[in-house]
């Protein structure tokens, strides 16, 4: 067993597990933040992606004891004192989700997106998410979520 | 975007936003592998690596000693214990009367194993990793067996038997319509025009993959089954029924939040019974979780079926009668619902949205040794509408019609309504000729040309694709469907729960696993009862809440889920009717429901919905001797009819001849689903139908060997439409309201995956038509462009090569 410290949405926790544990395991399994989704085995569907300092990551490439030190954000780590993160909301305004599974790693991964690409086109927002699977709604208002979601996080409306 | 009452931020016909995004959007959905039970122990089962093979012994003495592990459980265990079978929930009869043939379903191999992922034991852990180590422990001695993992080889003479009660693994042989009435029709065309289409095999994929949790409480004697379900009542009834054997009070099964199902999670599987059968024998909770590449090889598949079909026209081009034989892949078990998909819910579509005056179909039924195969988002009517339009548009380059024109002369018009067709169904309404006007307005048809030039100036090989489809939904009136061969009814039951506050919460057989009941079936209360959604809450997924109900599938939720809830409402209006003439000393039939508001008619004289509520409750100025306390009514809906969306699909692609890359460049659709309750949800829903009819179109096929391995059961091999694949779409409705539901609502989950293949393979076709390219199967995959592309140019080049002279 190894003991290792993780940082996750500004909390620290200590945990004890396998060194072989992934980072997904860790945060579903050991924090009970099940916001961050398993939907394959060889990481293509991106549902399980979170933030490594800054950068979105899919969570079951990585081990947990590499995540030491780092600061890590689930979904569970956007809203503030309640409100929704922009691109949350613009998610819940345009549609974006159905059965919600894909949801959390699509927002993380766009958010990683927005902050290289400000205002980001179809095109761009279309090839970014590919690799984030999402079975119901086709992509259209994802895509539509994402541009109005970078809208709101430049500040704009 | 389909038809917005912009004023209305409430009942019917609003988009208002969903309800039940916040929790998903926070990260505080619960699916049932976010569930971990106190004392939680972990299953992971060992599944056959062949298709088919004699099983000499399983020797699990390394994993019952292997550290944390709890149990080992084989076929032995659950035969012992008296566990039933996986049962098949329809009948089908032969052709002669013969029942079909319907094998044995163990929950854990009985001695042969007959496809890949067939399981043959369970180990079961305090933890996932050291189930998983002590499952590599189990040793299995397989002597392997001749298998058929095919279709097209299930039925060549001497092909290995999956069952030796089905010769010519031949499940059922079955036909429906008139097959002389048919011959006659052909006798007299003056064309007839022929086709062979497989309509290819394919992995639903919920992105949420199965699971299953089983809690034993020994001190009451009593199971609870947490699942990936779209119908929890029809799993407690199976295995209560049929499989675990306990009666129905003593087993609650909750389908919390499900992440997708697309059909696959209707069906009663394995996994289910026996986490809730081993929970009682280790005395612990128990969970399994699918892996991906366990989902492709046990989850139920969709589609594969092979079909030759003929059209008979006359010299106009008016259809005249259609002849169709069709060969469907069953798989090695029969699935829930299985037969009755290339059954009742495929034979019976054949007329699709035409006047086709004479159809006489043909159905075999065949067992491989592959996983299921079952209801998949359209399930069977996909497979009908993709040969029917592959079938007129072939006929249309035949008669040098436009593709358009033919399809316009022939479709059902408006005034025919009530539709009796030649294979059973009764369309009560439609407009075809409306819902085609309107997809072509929406593609600017007359842009086409300059749009194709346009590609050709880049490269590019442009071509245009259209489908006219129907489907039949809103499952189903029992006594039909029990005629048919359906072993349950398909009703769907509701509980409207008024407080006394006024507040409502509703209880619903019907289950949402992506399409928002929590918003759409608030809206129907805000409507009907003028409260706020706000004050609405929807409750599924639960037994112990939920009196019963069937579930979530063939687009029934809103048609017959939401009828169940009218009937409910209409009972509340009435009781409170009553209570409000007592408190306004007027007479029942004195007093209307408007608004929110009881009035006495022609008066100012009202009491709020609100204020009857309180009363109901709190009874002090009652009518008590004539109506009870209280404001809650239950309802059960069984439909008059199927309902019957349609509707036009129109797909433009470009095709690179270089390298066979097929892109989708516009999709315009327009679908008549009936009354539309939220627009943005509508819309919603039939993108994710055109995504996943585009993804069968060009990109995924599950492949199996001819000796019945599976060679691309993982997300590296199956190709997944993302988002780059895909453009946006433009999608339109025409209303006309379904006569015989209280709502007019017709359906519209799975319109996206029924219309919109064909569509694309005919945009194909077009596309390669001047390289001389006149046939392509599904999925259209660049190697499969590019060789079809170099077969056509071969064979243009031979055409021209002086006789004599070449190879």
């Amino acid at each position: 067993m190894a003991t290792i410290t993780l940082t996750v949405n500004q909390q620290t926790h200590t945990i004890d597990c396998p060194p072989t544990t992934l980072l997904v395991e860790a945060l579903r399994e050991h924090l009970r933040l099940t916001g961050t989704h398993v939907g394959c085995d060889t990481s293509q569907c991106g549902a399980c992606t979170v933030e490594v300092d800054g950068k979105s990551v899919k969570a079951c490439t990585m081990l947990a004891a590499e995540a030491e030190g780092a600061q890590v954000t689930t979904i569970e780590g956007l809203a503030k004192g309640g409100e929704l993160h922009p691109m949350q909301a613009a998610f819940r305004e345009h549609h974006g989700l159905q059965c919600g599974f894909c949801t959390p790693g699509m927002i993380m991964s766009a958010n990683d997106l927005c902050r290289r690409v400000p205002e980001p086109s179809e095109h761009e927002i279309r090839h970014w998410l590919e690799g984030n699977l999402c079975r119901c709604t086709g992509y259209h208002n994802i895509v539509k979520a994402v541009r109005a979601g970078a809208t709101a996080m430049r500040g704009g409306k | 975007m389909a038809t917005e009452s912009p004023a209305k931020t409430q009942g019917m016909g609003a988009a208002i936003k969903r309800k039940e995004d916040r929790r998903f959007l926070l990260g505080k959905g619960s699916y049932t592998d976010d569930i971990t039970l106190p004392n939680q122990s972990y299953a992971v089962f060992v599944r056959s690596m062949y298709a088919h093979a004699k099983i000499n012994s399983v020797d699990t003495a390394a994993a019952r000693a292997a550290q944390g592990v709890l149990a080992v459980f084989t076929g032995t265990d659950v035969a012992a214990d008296g566990l039933g079978g996986i049962p098949c929930g329809w009948l089908v009869k032969g052709k002669d009367g013969s029942n079909m043939v319907e094998p044995p379903h163990p929950a854990l191999a009985q001695g042969v194993v007959r496809h890949v992922g067939d399981p043959i034991a369970m180990v079961i852990a305090t933890s996932k990793a050291a189930a998983r180590a002590a499952a590599g422990l189990v040793e299995i001695d397989y002597e392997p067996l001749p298998a058929v993992g095919r279709l097209e080889d299930a039925t060549a003479p001497g092909a290995p038997l999956v069952w030796q009660e089905a010769g010519g693994n031949v499940c059922f042989d079955w036909h429906l319509g008139d097959a002389a009435n048919t011959d006659a029709a052909f006798a007299g065309a003056a064309h007839i025009v022929k086709i062979d289409v497989t309509n290819n095999r394919v992995a639903p994929n919920a992105m949420e993959p199965r699971a299953a949790n089983g809690h034993y409480d020994a001190a009451n004697d009593h199971y609870t089954l947490y699942t990936t379900s779209q119908n929890p009542h029809l799993i407690r009834l199976l295995m209560a029924a049929f499989t675990l054997h306990v009666p129905e009070h003593k087993l609650r099964v909750i389908a919390p939040d499900v992440g997708g199902g697309f059909g696959s999670k209707i069906f009663h599987y394995a996994e289910e019974l026996l986490v809730a059968w081993a929970s009682r024998r280790v005395g612990r909770p128990v969970k399994w979780t699918s892996e991906r590449s366990e989902a492709f090889a046990t989850d139920a598949h969709g589609r594969d079926h092979m079909s030759h079909a003929e059209l008979a026209l006359d010299a106009t081009g008016k259809f005249l009668g259609l002849r169709v034989k069709t060969l469907a892949n069953m798989g090695a078990y029969l699935s829930t619902f299985a037969p009755a998909v290339p059954t009742y819910l495929y034979a019976t579509l054949l007329s699709g949205p035409y006047d086709l005056p004479a159809i006489y179909a043909e159905v075999k039924a065949i067992f491989t040794h592959t996983v299921a195969v079952d209801a998949y988002r359209g399930a069977g009517r996909p497979e009908a509408t993709y040969l029917l339009e592959r079938l007129v548009d072939k006929a249309a380059r035949q008669l040098g019609m436009d593709r358009v024109e033919l399809r316009r002369k022939n479709l059902i018009r408006p005034e025919q309504f009530p539709y009796q067709t030649q294979v059973a169904l009764q369309y009560d309404i439609g407009d075809y000729h409306a819902t085609l006007d309107l997809a072509l307005a929406a593609n600017d048809r007359a842009g086409y040309e300059r749009r194709r030039a346009e590609s050709a100036a880049r490269g590019k090989l442009r071509g245009f694709g259209i489908s006219t489809y129907i489907e039949a939904c809103g499952i189903a009136p029992s006594a039909l469907v029990g005629a048919l061969g359906a072993r349950a009814g398909l009703y769907e039951a509701a509980t409207v729960r008024v407080h006394p506050t006024g507040s409502v919460t509703v209880f619903t057989g019907t289950h949402s696993h992506g399409q928002g009941h929590e918003t759409t079936f608030a809206q129907i209360i805000a409507e009907k009862l003028g409260v706020s959604t706000d004050a609405v809450e929807i409750v599924h997924g639960d037994t112990d809440r939920i009196p019963f109900g069937m579930g979530t599938y063939g687009s029934r939720s809103a048609a017959v889920g939401g009828s169940a809830i009218v009937k409910a409402l209409d009972k509340i209006v009435d009781k409170g009717k009553k209570i409000a003439a007592h408190l306004l000393e007027a007479s029942p039939g004195d007093v209307e429901f408007v608004d929110g508001q009881y009035r006495v008619v022609g008066t100012d004289r009202a009491k709020a919905f609100g204020e009857v509520a309180f009363a109901a409750y709190v009874p002090h100025n009652y009518p008590i001797d004539t109506v009870e306390p209280g404001l809650e009514e239950s309802a059960f809906y069984d439909p008059k009819n199927f309902t019957f969306p349609g509707g036009t699909h129109l797909v433009e692609v470009e095709v690179d001849p270089e390298t066979g890359v097929v892109e989708v460049v516009d999709v315009a659709i327009a679908d008549d689903v009936g009354v539309i309750i939220n627009p943005m949800i509508v819309d919603g829903q039939a993108h994710g139908g055109l995504a996943q009819g585009i993804g069968q179109a060009l990109y995924e096929e599950v492949r199996y060997d001819a000796e019945g391995q599976l060679t691309n059961g993982t997300y590296m091999d199956y190709c997944m439409p993302r988002a780059a694949d895909l453009p946006s779409f433009k999608v339109g409705n025409h209303v006309t309201a379904c006569t015989h539901n209280p709502l007019g609502i017709k359906g519209v989950g799975e319109v996206g995956a029924i219309g919109v293949p064909p569509a694309v393979i005919n945009a194909v076709l077009d596309a390669l038509h001047p390289l001389g390219v006149t046939d392509i199967s599904m999925p259209a995959s660049p190697e499969k462009v590019w060789r079809a592309i170099q077969a056509a140019k071969q064979a243009a080049h031979q055409a021209t090569q002086p006789a004599g002279k070449g190879a």
